[in-house]
Protein backbone atom coordinates (compact mmCIF):
# COMPACT_ATOMS: atom_id res chain seq x y z
CA UNK A 1 0.00 0.00 0.00
CA UNK A 2 2.68 2.46 1.01
CA UNK A 3 4.73 1.64 -2.04
CA UNK A 4 1.74 2.28 -4.29
CA UNK A 5 0.84 5.59 -2.60
CA UNK A 6 4.14 6.82 -1.13
CA UNK A 7 2.89 10.31 -0.27
CA UNK A 8 -0.49 9.40 1.14
CA UNK A 9 -0.95 9.91 4.88
CA UNK A 10 -4.09 8.04 5.71
CA UNK A 11 -4.94 9.98 8.87
CA UNK A 12 -4.94 13.21 6.86
CA UNK A 13 -7.08 11.53 4.16
CA UNK A 14 -9.70 10.38 6.70
CA UNK A 15 -9.75 13.78 8.35
CA UNK A 16 -10.29 15.42 4.96
CA UNK A 17 -13.00 12.90 4.07
CA UNK A 18 -14.89 13.58 7.25
CA UNK A 19 -14.63 17.33 6.60
CA UNK A 20 -16.07 16.85 3.13
CA UNK A 21 -18.89 14.70 4.54
CA UNK A 22 -19.57 17.27 7.24
CA UNK A 23 -19.76 20.18 4.77
CA UNK A 24 -21.90 18.22 2.32
CA UNK A 25 -24.22 16.91 5.01
CA UNK A 26 -24.81 20.26 6.69
CA UNK A 27 -25.24 22.04 3.37
CA UNK A 28 -27.69 19.40 2.05
CA UNK A 29 -29.91 19.67 5.13
CA UNK A 30 -29.95 23.47 5.00
CA UNK A 31 -30.43 23.53 1.20
CA UNK A 32 -33.32 21.10 1.49
CA UNK A 33 -35.15 23.36 3.94
CA UNK A 34 -34.30 26.72 2.32
CA UNK A 35 -34.91 25.34 -1.17
CA UNK A 36 -38.34 23.94 -0.29
CA UNK A 37 -39.38 27.22 1.33
CA UNK A 38 -38.22 29.23 -1.69
CA UNK A 39 -39.71 26.73 -4.13
CA UNK A 40 -43.05 26.81 -2.33
CA UNK A 41 -43.03 30.62 -2.40
CA UNK A 42 -42.20 30.61 -6.11
CA UNK A 43 -45.00 28.15 -6.79
CA UNK A 44 -47.68 29.65 -4.55
CA UNK A 45 -47.14 33.23 -5.73
CA UNK A 46 -47.22 32.23 -9.41
CA UNK A 47 -50.21 32.91 -11.65
CA UNK A 48 -53.40 31.10 -10.75
CA UNK A 49 -52.19 29.89 -7.35
CA UNK A 50 -53.26 30.45 -3.77
CA UNK A 51 -50.99 33.43 -3.04
CA UNK A 52 -50.85 34.80 -6.59
CA UNK A 53 -48.69 37.93 -6.34
CA UNK A 54 -46.81 39.15 -9.35
CA UNK A 55 -44.46 41.49 -7.46
CA UNK A 56 -43.41 38.92 -4.84
CA UNK A 57 -42.99 36.28 -7.53
CA UNK A 58 -40.79 38.56 -9.65
CA UNK A 59 -38.58 39.48 -6.69
CA UNK A 60 -38.04 35.90 -5.47
CA UNK A 61 -37.56 34.69 -9.00
CA UNK A 62 -34.91 37.38 -9.70
CA UNK A 63 -32.99 36.63 -6.50
CA UNK A 64 -33.03 32.92 -7.29
CA UNK A 65 -31.86 33.52 -10.84
CA UNK A 66 -29.03 35.84 -9.80
CA UNK A 67 -27.58 33.47 -7.23
CA UNK A 68 -28.03 30.53 -9.54
CA UNK A 69 -26.08 32.30 -12.30
CA UNK A 70 -22.99 33.35 -10.34
CA UNK A 71 -20.20 30.80 -10.82
CA UNK A 72 -19.60 29.13 -7.48
CA UNK A 73 -15.92 29.98 -7.18
CA UNK A 74 -16.77 33.67 -7.64
CA UNK A 75 -19.68 33.42 -5.20
CA UNK A 76 -17.30 32.19 -2.46
CA UNK A 77 -15.08 35.22 -2.93
CA UNK A 78 -18.05 37.62 -3.08
CA UNK A 79 -19.39 36.18 0.16
CA UNK A 80 -16.12 36.51 2.14
CA UNK A 81 -17.22 39.66 4.06
CA UNK A 82 -20.63 38.10 4.77
CA UNK A 83 -19.02 34.85 5.96
CA UNK A 84 -16.63 36.77 8.21
CA UNK A 85 -19.55 38.48 9.91
CA UNK A 86 -21.73 35.44 10.53
CA UNK A 87 -19.14 32.66 11.05
CA UNK A 88 -16.29 34.79 12.39
CA UNK A 89 -13.63 33.27 10.12
CA UNK A 90 -13.11 32.53 6.44
CA UNK A 91 -11.16 29.33 7.04
CA UNK A 92 -12.39 25.84 7.84
CA UNK A 93 -15.43 23.76 7.04
CA UNK A 94 -17.97 26.01 8.80
CA UNK A 95 -16.80 29.00 6.80
CA UNK A 96 -17.71 27.16 3.60
CA UNK A 97 -21.32 26.59 4.63
CA UNK A 98 -22.85 30.02 3.84
CA UNK A 99 -21.47 29.94 0.30
CA UNK A 100 -22.50 26.29 -0.19
CA UNK A 101 -26.06 26.94 0.94
CA UNK A 102 -26.47 30.23 -0.93
CA UNK A 103 -25.04 28.57 -4.04
CA UNK A 104 -27.17 25.42 -3.90
CA UNK A 105 -30.51 26.55 -2.42
CA UNK A 106 -31.64 28.65 -5.43
CA UNK A 107 -30.72 25.78 -7.74
CA UNK A 108 -32.78 23.39 -5.64
CA UNK A 109 -35.62 25.93 -5.28
CA UNK A 110 -36.17 25.80 -9.06
CA UNK A 111 -36.33 22.00 -8.91
CA UNK A 112 -38.87 22.23 -6.08
CA UNK A 113 -40.96 24.66 -8.12
CA UNK A 114 -40.94 22.31 -11.12
CA UNK A 115 -41.86 19.35 -8.88
CA UNK A 116 -44.81 21.28 -7.42
CA UNK A 117 -46.04 22.28 -10.86
CA UNK A 118 -46.18 18.61 -11.80
CA UNK A 119 -48.86 18.00 -9.18
CA UNK A 120 -52.29 17.53 -10.71
CA UNK A 121 -54.28 20.76 -10.31
CA UNK A 122 -57.36 18.62 -9.71
CA UNK A 123 -55.90 17.24 -6.49
CA UNK A 124 -55.42 20.76 -5.12
CA UNK A 125 -58.94 21.63 -6.23
CA UNK A 126 -60.26 18.55 -4.41
CA UNK A 127 -58.45 19.59 -1.22
CA UNK A 128 -59.88 23.11 -1.49
CA UNK A 129 -63.36 21.69 -2.08
CA UNK A 130 -62.97 19.74 1.20
CA UNK A 131 -62.30 22.97 3.05
CA UNK A 132 -58.54 22.58 3.54
CA UNK A 133 -56.49 25.54 4.78
CA UNK A 134 -53.40 26.65 2.88
CA UNK A 135 -51.18 25.07 5.55
CA UNK A 136 -53.06 21.77 5.17
CA UNK A 137 -52.69 21.94 1.39
CA UNK A 138 -48.93 22.48 1.77
CA UNK A 139 -48.32 19.75 4.35
CA UNK A 140 -50.89 17.17 3.24
CA UNK A 141 -50.96 17.65 -0.52
CA UNK A 142 -48.08 19.60 -2.03
CA UNK A 143 -45.15 18.09 -0.12
CA UNK A 144 -46.31 14.43 0.04
CA UNK A 145 -47.45 14.42 -3.60
CA UNK A 146 -44.16 15.86 -4.88
CA UNK A 147 -41.88 13.98 -2.47
CA UNK A 148 -40.27 11.61 -5.01
CA UNK A 149 -39.32 14.58 -7.19
CA UNK A 150 -38.13 16.51 -4.12
CA UNK A 151 -35.90 13.58 -3.11
CA UNK A 152 -34.45 13.01 -6.57
CA UNK A 153 -33.86 16.76 -6.81
CA UNK A 154 -31.98 16.89 -3.51
CA UNK A 155 -29.91 13.90 -4.70
CA UNK A 156 -28.76 15.83 -7.76
CA UNK A 157 -28.16 18.92 -5.62
CA UNK A 158 -26.18 16.91 -3.04
CA UNK A 159 -23.89 15.60 -5.77
CA UNK A 160 -23.38 19.14 -7.04
CA UNK A 161 -22.61 20.15 -3.45
CA UNK A 162 -19.83 17.54 -3.21
CA UNK A 163 -18.27 19.30 -6.20
CA UNK A 164 -18.79 22.68 -4.56
CA UNK A 165 -17.01 21.52 -1.36
CA UNK A 166 -13.99 20.63 -3.45
CA UNK A 167 -13.98 24.14 -4.91
CA UNK A 168 -14.44 25.62 -1.47
CA UNK A 169 -11.50 23.50 -0.37
CA UNK A 170 -9.21 25.32 -2.75
CA UNK A 171 -9.86 28.60 -0.92
CA UNK A 172 -9.25 27.13 2.51
CA UNK A 173 -12.34 25.25 3.60
CA UNK A 174 -10.58 21.93 4.11
CA UNK A 175 -11.83 18.59 2.93
CA UNK A 176 -10.77 16.36 0.05
CA UNK A 177 -10.70 19.20 -2.49
CA UNK A 178 -8.33 21.15 -0.28
CA UNK A 179 -6.12 18.09 0.15
CA UNK A 180 -6.02 17.30 -3.56
CA UNK A 181 -5.10 20.89 -4.34
CA UNK A 182 -2.51 21.56 -1.66
CA UNK A 183 -0.96 18.11 -1.21
CA UNK A 184 -1.65 16.69 -4.62
CA UNK A 185 -1.38 19.52 -7.11
CA UNK A 186 0.93 22.06 -5.52
CA UNK A 187 3.41 19.50 -4.20
CA UNK A 188 3.02 17.35 -7.28
CA UNK A 189 1.95 14.22 -5.40
CA UNK A 190 -0.31 12.60 -7.97
CA UNK A 191 -1.09 9.64 -5.73
CA UNK A 192 -2.79 11.96 -3.22
CA UNK A 193 -4.89 13.52 -5.98
CA UNK A 194 -5.84 10.05 -7.15
CA UNK A 195 -6.93 8.84 -3.70
CA UNK A 196 -8.92 12.04 -3.09
CA UNK A 197 -10.66 11.63 -6.44
CA UNK A 198 -11.58 8.02 -5.74
CA UNK A 199 -13.02 8.96 -2.35
CA UNK A 200 -15.12 11.77 -3.88
CA UNK A 201 -16.44 9.31 -6.47
CA UNK A 202 -17.36 6.86 -3.73
CA UNK A 203 -19.25 9.60 -1.86
CA UNK A 204 -21.12 10.56 -5.04
CA UNK A 205 -22.07 6.95 -5.79
CA UNK A 206 -23.34 6.42 -2.25
CA UNK A 207 -25.47 9.60 -2.42
CA UNK A 208 -26.92 8.53 -5.78
CA UNK A 209 -27.67 5.04 -4.49
CA UNK A 210 -29.44 6.32 -1.37
CA UNK A 211 -31.41 8.88 -3.42
CA UNK A 212 -32.57 6.32 -5.98
CA UNK A 213 -33.47 3.82 -3.28
CA UNK A 214 -35.57 6.30 -1.26
CA UNK A 215 -37.28 7.66 -4.39
CA UNK A 216 -38.33 4.21 -5.56
CA UNK A 217 -39.59 3.32 -2.06
CA UNK A 218 -41.89 6.32 -1.72
CA UNK A 219 -43.12 6.57 -5.32
CA UNK A 220 -46.52 4.83 -5.40
CA UNK A 221 -47.65 6.18 -8.77
CA UNK B 1 -81.45 23.15 -0.33
CA UNK B 2 -79.85 25.02 -3.22
CA UNK B 3 -81.14 28.26 -4.71
CA UNK B 4 -79.47 30.29 -7.43
CA UNK B 5 -80.98 33.66 -8.23
CA UNK B 6 -79.90 35.55 -11.30
CA UNK B 7 -76.37 34.18 -11.13
CA UNK B 8 -73.83 35.39 -13.66
CA UNK B 9 -70.16 34.46 -13.88
CA UNK B 10 -67.89 36.40 -16.19
CA UNK B 11 -64.22 35.49 -16.70
CA UNK B 12 -61.96 38.36 -17.63
CA UNK B 13 -59.20 37.37 -19.98
CA UNK B 14 -56.71 39.32 -22.06
CA UNK B 15 -58.69 38.47 -25.17
CA UNK B 16 -61.94 39.83 -23.73
CA UNK B 17 -64.42 38.61 -21.18
CA UNK B 18 -66.28 35.33 -21.35
CA UNK B 19 -69.72 34.86 -19.85
CA UNK B 20 -69.63 31.31 -18.53
CA UNK B 21 -72.86 31.47 -16.55
CA UNK B 22 -75.57 33.84 -17.75
CA UNK B 23 -78.44 34.86 -15.44
CA UNK B 24 -79.18 31.40 -14.10
CA UNK B 25 -82.12 30.79 -11.77
CA UNK B 26 -82.38 27.40 -10.20
CA UNK B 27 -83.82 25.61 -7.22
CA UNK B 28 -82.85 22.15 -6.06
CA UNK B 29 -84.96 20.54 -3.35
CA UNK B 30 -83.53 18.54 -0.46
CA UNK B 31 -82.98 14.88 -1.37
CA UNK B 32 -83.32 15.52 -5.07
CA UNK B 33 -80.97 14.24 -7.79
CA UNK B 34 -80.62 17.15 -10.13
CA UNK B 35 -78.80 16.84 -13.45
CA UNK B 36 -77.26 19.56 -15.57
CA UNK B 37 -76.50 18.53 -19.13
CA UNK B 38 -74.64 20.45 -21.79
CA UNK B 39 -71.79 20.18 -24.24
CA UNK B 40 -68.30 21.18 -23.15
CA UNK B 41 -68.00 24.93 -22.81
CA UNK B 42 -71.68 25.34 -21.96
CA UNK B 43 -70.77 26.64 -18.50
CA UNK B 44 -71.94 23.68 -16.45
CA UNK B 45 -68.55 23.15 -14.85
CA UNK B 46 -68.42 26.80 -13.71
CA UNK B 47 -71.97 26.54 -12.45
CA UNK B 48 -71.10 23.49 -10.33
CA UNK B 49 -68.05 25.25 -8.86
CA UNK B 50 -70.20 28.20 -7.83
CA UNK B 51 -72.05 25.82 -5.53
CA UNK B 52 -69.04 25.17 -3.27
CA UNK B 53 -67.40 28.55 -3.67
CA UNK B 54 -64.50 27.35 -5.82
CA UNK B 55 -65.76 30.09 -8.14
CA UNK B 56 -67.38 33.31 -6.99
CA UNK B 57 -70.37 34.70 -8.89
CA UNK B 58 -69.86 38.02 -10.70
CA UNK B 59 -73.43 38.87 -9.74
CA UNK B 60 -76.42 37.09 -8.24
CA UNK B 61 -76.83 34.92 -5.20
CA UNK B 62 -75.82 31.30 -4.58
CA UNK B 63 -77.50 29.89 -1.48
CA UNK B 64 -76.55 26.36 -0.40
CA UNK B 65 -78.01 25.05 2.84
CA UNK B 66 -78.80 28.59 3.95
CA UNK B 67 -75.33 29.97 3.30
CA UNK B 68 -74.48 32.55 0.67
CA UNK B 69 -71.53 30.84 -1.01
CA UNK B 70 -70.64 33.96 -2.97
CA UNK B 71 -70.25 36.11 0.12
CA UNK B 72 -68.69 33.95 2.82
CA UNK B 73 -64.93 33.43 3.01
CA UNK B 74 -62.18 32.21 5.31
CA UNK B 75 -63.08 29.66 7.96
CA UNK B 76 -66.81 30.10 7.38
CA UNK B 77 -66.36 29.07 3.75
CA UNK B 78 -64.14 26.13 4.74
CA UNK B 79 -66.75 24.96 7.26
CA UNK B 80 -69.47 25.21 4.62
CA UNK B 81 -67.34 23.24 2.14
CA UNK B 82 -67.05 20.36 4.59
CA UNK B 83 -70.82 20.02 4.24
CA UNK B 84 -70.58 19.79 0.44
CA UNK B 85 -68.89 16.70 -1.00
CA UNK B 86 -67.48 16.70 -4.50
CA UNK B 87 -66.40 13.96 -6.91
CA UNK B 88 -64.49 14.44 -10.13
CA UNK B 89 -64.14 13.01 -13.62
CA UNK B 90 -60.47 12.18 -13.01
CA UNK B 91 -61.05 11.17 -9.37
CA UNK B 92 -58.30 13.49 -8.04
CA UNK B 93 -57.07 11.04 -5.42
CA UNK B 94 -53.75 11.51 -3.65
CA UNK B 95 -51.48 8.86 -5.17
CA UNK B 96 -49.19 8.99 -2.14
CA UNK B 97 -51.97 7.73 0.15
CA UNK B 98 -53.66 4.36 0.40
CA UNK B 99 -57.43 3.94 -0.05
CA UNK B 100 -57.87 4.18 3.71
CA UNK B 101 -55.68 7.30 3.99
CA UNK B 102 -57.41 8.96 1.04
CA UNK B 103 -60.80 8.49 2.66
CA UNK B 104 -59.40 9.77 5.97
CA UNK B 105 -58.06 12.92 4.29
CA UNK B 106 -61.19 15.11 4.60
CA UNK B 107 -61.58 13.86 8.20
CA UNK B 108 -58.04 15.05 8.98
CA UNK B 109 -58.93 18.40 7.44
CA UNK B 110 -62.01 18.62 9.64
CA UNK B 111 -59.92 17.77 12.70
CA UNK B 112 -61.66 14.49 13.56
CA UNK B 113 -59.73 12.52 16.25
CA UNK B 114 -57.83 9.45 15.13
CA UNK B 115 -60.01 6.64 16.57
CA UNK B 116 -63.16 8.22 15.26
CA UNK B 117 -61.49 8.60 11.87
CA UNK B 118 -60.65 4.90 11.78
CA UNK B 119 -64.24 3.95 12.58
CA UNK B 120 -65.73 6.31 10.01
CA UNK B 121 -63.33 5.11 7.30
CA UNK B 122 -64.33 1.49 7.95
CA UNK B 123 -68.00 2.43 7.60
CA UNK B 124 -67.36 4.26 4.35
CA UNK B 125 -65.34 1.41 2.89
CA UNK B 126 -68.30 -0.90 3.51
CA UNK B 127 -70.74 1.67 2.11
CA UNK B 128 -68.94 1.90 -1.24
CA UNK B 129 -68.03 -1.81 -1.37
CA UNK B 130 -64.24 -1.59 -1.22
CA UNK B 131 -63.64 -4.19 1.49
CA UNK B 132 -60.24 -5.83 1.07
CA UNK B 133 -58.72 -2.93 -0.88
CA UNK B 134 -58.08 -0.66 2.12
CA UNK B 135 -54.30 -0.77 1.88
CA UNK B 136 -54.08 -0.46 -1.90
CA UNK B 137 -52.71 2.67 -3.55
CA UNK B 138 -54.80 4.45 -6.23
CA UNK B 139 -52.41 3.27 -8.96
CA UNK B 140 -53.41 -0.32 -8.12
CA UNK B 141 -57.14 0.34 -8.56
CA UNK B 142 -59.44 0.26 -11.60
CA UNK B 143 -61.31 3.38 -12.67
CA UNK B 144 -64.52 2.26 -11.00
CA UNK B 145 -62.73 1.50 -7.74
CA UNK B 146 -61.01 4.90 -7.83
CA UNK B 147 -64.38 6.60 -8.20
CA UNK B 148 -65.69 4.57 -5.26
CA UNK B 149 -62.81 5.94 -3.19
CA UNK B 150 -63.72 9.40 -4.48
CA UNK B 151 -67.33 8.91 -3.37
CA UNK B 152 -66.34 7.57 0.05
CA UNK B 153 -64.00 10.53 0.50
CA UNK B 154 -66.72 12.98 -0.53
CA UNK B 155 -69.13 11.45 2.00
CA UNK B 156 -66.66 11.28 4.89
CA UNK B 157 -67.83 14.42 6.70
CA UNK B 158 -71.51 13.50 6.26
CA UNK B 159 -72.28 16.28 3.77
CA UNK B 160 -75.79 17.38 2.86
CA UNK B 161 -74.95 17.96 -0.77
CA UNK B 162 -72.87 15.95 -3.22
CA UNK B 163 -71.55 17.60 -6.38
CA UNK B 164 -70.58 15.30 -9.26
CA UNK B 165 -68.34 16.74 -11.94
CA UNK B 166 -68.66 14.39 -14.95
CA UNK B 167 -68.17 11.61 -12.43
CA UNK B 168 -68.71 8.77 -14.91
CA UNK B 169 -67.32 10.27 -18.10
CA UNK B 170 -63.98 8.51 -17.75
CA UNK B 171 -65.55 5.10 -17.06
CA UNK B 172 -66.73 2.30 -19.33
CA UNK B 173 -70.51 1.76 -19.68
CA UNK B 174 -70.72 -1.12 -17.22
CA UNK B 175 -68.71 0.66 -14.54
CA UNK B 176 -70.74 3.82 -15.19
CA UNK B 177 -73.92 1.91 -14.37
CA UNK B 178 -72.50 0.50 -11.14
CA UNK B 179 -71.35 3.95 -10.01
CA UNK B 180 -74.78 5.41 -10.89
CA UNK B 181 -76.46 2.66 -8.89
CA UNK B 182 -74.22 3.52 -5.96
CA UNK B 183 -75.17 7.20 -6.23
CA UNK B 184 -78.89 6.35 -6.20
CA UNK B 185 -78.31 4.03 -3.26
CA UNK B 186 -76.60 6.70 -1.14
CA UNK B 187 -79.17 9.28 -2.22
CA UNK B 188 -81.93 7.06 -0.84
CA UNK B 189 -80.08 5.80 2.21
CA UNK B 190 -78.63 9.11 3.37
CA UNK B 191 -81.19 11.52 1.93
CA UNK B 192 -78.36 13.31 0.20
CA UNK B 193 -79.03 16.06 -2.34
CA UNK B 194 -77.04 15.36 -5.51
CA UNK B 195 -76.20 17.83 -8.25
CA UNK B 196 -74.43 16.32 -11.22
CA UNK B 197 -73.14 17.67 -14.50
CA UNK B 198 -72.67 15.48 -17.54
CA UNK B 199 -72.79 15.43 -21.32
CA UNK B 200 -74.34 11.95 -21.37
CA UNK B 201 -78.14 11.76 -21.51
CA UNK B 202 -77.83 8.17 -20.33
CA UNK B 203 -76.72 9.43 -16.90
CA UNK B 204 -79.65 11.85 -16.68
CA UNK B 205 -82.12 9.16 -17.74
CA UNK B 206 -80.85 6.63 -15.29
CA UNK B 207 -80.75 8.54 -12.01
CA UNK B 208 -81.99 12.13 -12.19
CA UNK B 209 -85.30 13.46 -10.91
CA UNK B 210 -85.02 16.72 -12.77
CA UNK B 211 -82.75 18.03 -15.47
CA UNK B 212 -81.57 21.42 -16.70
CA UNK B 213 -80.15 21.80 -20.19
CA UNK B 214 -77.38 24.36 -20.52
CA UNK B 215 -76.19 26.13 -23.64
CA UNK B 216 -73.92 29.19 -23.81
CA UNK B 217 -74.14 29.77 -20.07
CA UNK B 218 -77.94 29.80 -20.00
CA UNK B 219 -80.40 27.19 -18.82
CA UNK B 220 -82.52 26.73 -21.94
CA UNK B 221 -84.80 24.02 -20.64
CA UNK B 222 -85.57 22.54 -17.25
CA UNK B 223 -88.07 20.03 -15.92
CA UNK B 224 -88.88 16.50 -14.77
CA UNK B 225 -86.71 14.03 -16.64
CA UNK B 226 -89.67 12.05 -17.98
CA UNK B 227 -91.37 15.22 -19.25
CA UNK B 228 -88.22 16.41 -20.96
CA UNK B 229 -87.84 13.03 -22.61
CA UNK B 230 -91.42 13.02 -23.80
CA UNK B 231 -91.58 16.59 -25.05
CA UNK B 232 -88.16 18.12 -25.59
CA UNK B 233 -88.70 21.69 -26.72
CA UNK B 234 -85.31 23.12 -27.63
CA UNK B 235 -83.27 21.72 -30.55
CA UNK B 236 -80.33 21.03 -28.22
CA UNK B 237 -82.58 19.07 -25.85
CA UNK B 238 -83.91 17.03 -28.76
CA UNK B 239 -80.37 16.18 -29.71
CA UNK B 240 -79.59 15.01 -26.18
CA UNK B 241 -82.77 12.94 -25.99
CA UNK B 242 -81.82 11.29 -29.27
CA UNK B 243 -78.56 10.11 -27.66
CA UNK B 244 -80.69 7.68 -25.69
CA UNK B 245 -83.65 6.98 -27.95
CA UNK B 246 -82.32 6.89 -31.45
CA UNK B 247 -79.33 4.75 -32.20
CA UNK B 248 -77.35 5.47 -35.36
CA UNK B 249 -78.62 2.41 -37.21
CA UNK B 250 -82.22 3.71 -37.05
CA UNK B 251 -81.30 6.52 -39.38
CA UNK B 252 -79.82 4.12 -41.89
CA UNK B 253 -82.78 1.78 -41.62
CA UNK B 254 -85.15 4.67 -42.20
CA UNK B 255 -83.30 5.96 -45.24
CA UNK B 256 -83.54 2.46 -46.65
CA UNK B 257 -87.28 2.32 -45.92
CA UNK B 258 -88.01 5.63 -47.54
CA UNK B 259 -86.53 4.09 -50.68
CA UNK B 260 -88.33 0.82 -50.29
CA UNK B 261 -91.76 2.22 -49.43
CA UNK B 262 -92.24 5.52 -51.18
CA UNK B 263 -95.87 5.35 -50.08
CA UNK B 264 -97.17 5.36 -46.55
CA UNK B 265 -95.73 7.08 -43.51
CA UNK B 266 -92.88 6.57 -41.10
CA UNK B 267 -93.98 7.39 -37.58
CA UNK B 268 -92.13 7.77 -34.32
CA UNK B 269 -94.26 6.89 -31.31
CA UNK B 270 -93.20 7.95 -27.83
CA UNK B 271 -94.74 6.26 -24.82
CA UNK B 272 -94.35 7.39 -21.26
CA UNK B 273 -95.21 5.61 -18.03
CA UNK B 274 -98.39 3.51 -18.17
CA UNK B 275 -98.96 4.01 -21.88
CA UNK B 276 -95.95 1.75 -22.52
CA UNK B 277 -98.14 -1.18 -21.55
CA UNK B 278 -101.02 -0.61 -24.02
CA UNK B 279 -101.49 -3.04 -26.92
CA UNK B 280 -101.51 -0.10 -29.33
CA UNK B 281 -100.23 -1.88 -32.43
CA UNK B 282 -102.81 -4.66 -32.12
CA UNK B 283 -105.59 -2.08 -31.89
CA UNK B 284 -104.17 -0.27 -34.90
CA UNK B 285 -104.20 -3.32 -37.09
CA UNK B 286 -107.67 -4.42 -35.95
CA UNK B 287 -109.39 -1.07 -36.30
CA UNK B 288 -107.81 0.29 -39.46
CA UNK B 289 -107.05 -1.24 -42.79
CA UNK B 290 -103.31 -0.80 -42.50
CA UNK B 291 -100.06 -2.69 -42.81
CA UNK B 292 -97.88 -1.92 -39.80
CA UNK B 293 -94.21 -2.60 -40.04
CA UNK B 294 -92.16 -2.25 -36.86
CA UNK B 295 -88.71 -0.90 -37.60
CA UNK B 296 -87.18 -0.29 -34.25
CA UNK B 297 -88.32 -0.19 -30.67
CA UNK B 298 -86.76 0.61 -27.36
CA UNK B 299 -87.88 0.97 -23.80
CA UNK B 300 -85.67 2.93 -21.40
CA UNK B 301 -86.11 2.95 -17.67
CA UNK B 302 -85.82 6.37 -16.04
CA UNK B 303 -85.68 7.11 -12.35
CA UNK B 304 -89.46 7.79 -12.50
CA UNK B 305 -90.90 5.15 -14.81
CA UNK B 306 -90.48 3.74 -18.27
CA UNK B 307 -90.10 5.59 -21.47
CA UNK B 308 -90.48 3.88 -24.87
CA UNK B 309 -89.87 4.79 -28.46
CA UNK B 310 -91.19 2.85 -31.44
CA UNK B 311 -90.52 3.51 -35.08
CA UNK B 312 -93.21 2.06 -37.36
CA UNK B 313 -94.07 2.24 -41.01
CA UNK B 314 -97.79 2.59 -41.87
CA UNK B 315 -98.96 1.64 -45.33
CA UNK B 316 -102.51 1.85 -46.66
CA UNK B 317 -105.04 4.36 -47.92
CA UNK B 318 -104.24 7.95 -47.02
CA UNK B 319 -107.42 8.58 -45.06
CA UNK B 320 -106.93 5.35 -43.11
CA UNK B 321 -103.47 6.54 -42.13
CA UNK B 322 -104.81 9.93 -41.06
CA UNK B 323 -107.50 8.31 -38.92
CA UNK B 324 -104.95 5.98 -37.39
CA UNK B 325 -102.72 8.91 -36.46
CA UNK B 326 -105.65 10.73 -34.88
CA UNK B 327 -106.52 7.60 -32.90
CA UNK B 328 -103.00 7.23 -31.60
CA UNK B 329 -102.82 10.86 -30.55
CA UNK B 330 -105.78 10.21 -28.26
CA UNK B 331 -103.93 7.40 -26.50
CA UNK B 332 -101.39 9.44 -24.48
CA UNK B 333 -98.80 8.68 -27.10
CA UNK B 334 -96.59 11.29 -28.70
CA UNK B 335 -96.79 10.83 -32.47
CA UNK B 336 -94.28 12.31 -34.83
CA UNK B 337 -94.48 11.72 -38.58
CA UNK B 338 -90.98 11.42 -39.95
CA UNK B 339 -90.24 13.26 -43.16
CA UNK B 340 -88.02 11.74 -45.79
CA UNK B 341 -84.80 13.64 -46.14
Amino acid sequence: MNSLFPNVQWETIWAATSETLYMTGMAVVATFIVGIVLGLLLFLTSKGNIWENKLANTIISSVVNIFRSIPFIILIILLIPFTKVIVGTILGADAALPALIIGAAPFYARMVEIALREIDKGVMEAAKAMGATTAQIIWKVLIPESLPALISGITVTAIALVGYTAMAGVVGAGGLGNLAYLEGFQRNHNDVTFVATVLILVIVFIIQFIGDFVTSKIDKR
Amino acid sequence: MITLSNVTKIYKAASGSVTAVDHVNLHVAEGEIFGIIGYSGAGKSSLLRLLNGLEKPTSGEVIVDGKDMGKISGSELRQARQQIGMIFQHFNLLWSRTVRENIAFPLEIAGVPKEERQKRVDELIRLVGLEGREEAYPSQLSGGQKQRVGIARALANRPKVLLCDEATSALDPQTTDSILDLLVDINQRLGLTIVLITHEMHVIRKICDRVAVMENGKIVEMGEVLQVFRKPEQPITKRFVKQVTEPEETKEAMAHLFDQYPNGKLVQLTFVGDSTEQPLITQLIRQFDLTVNILQGKISQTHHGAYGVLFVHLAGANDAIERALAFMRQQQVEVEVMASE
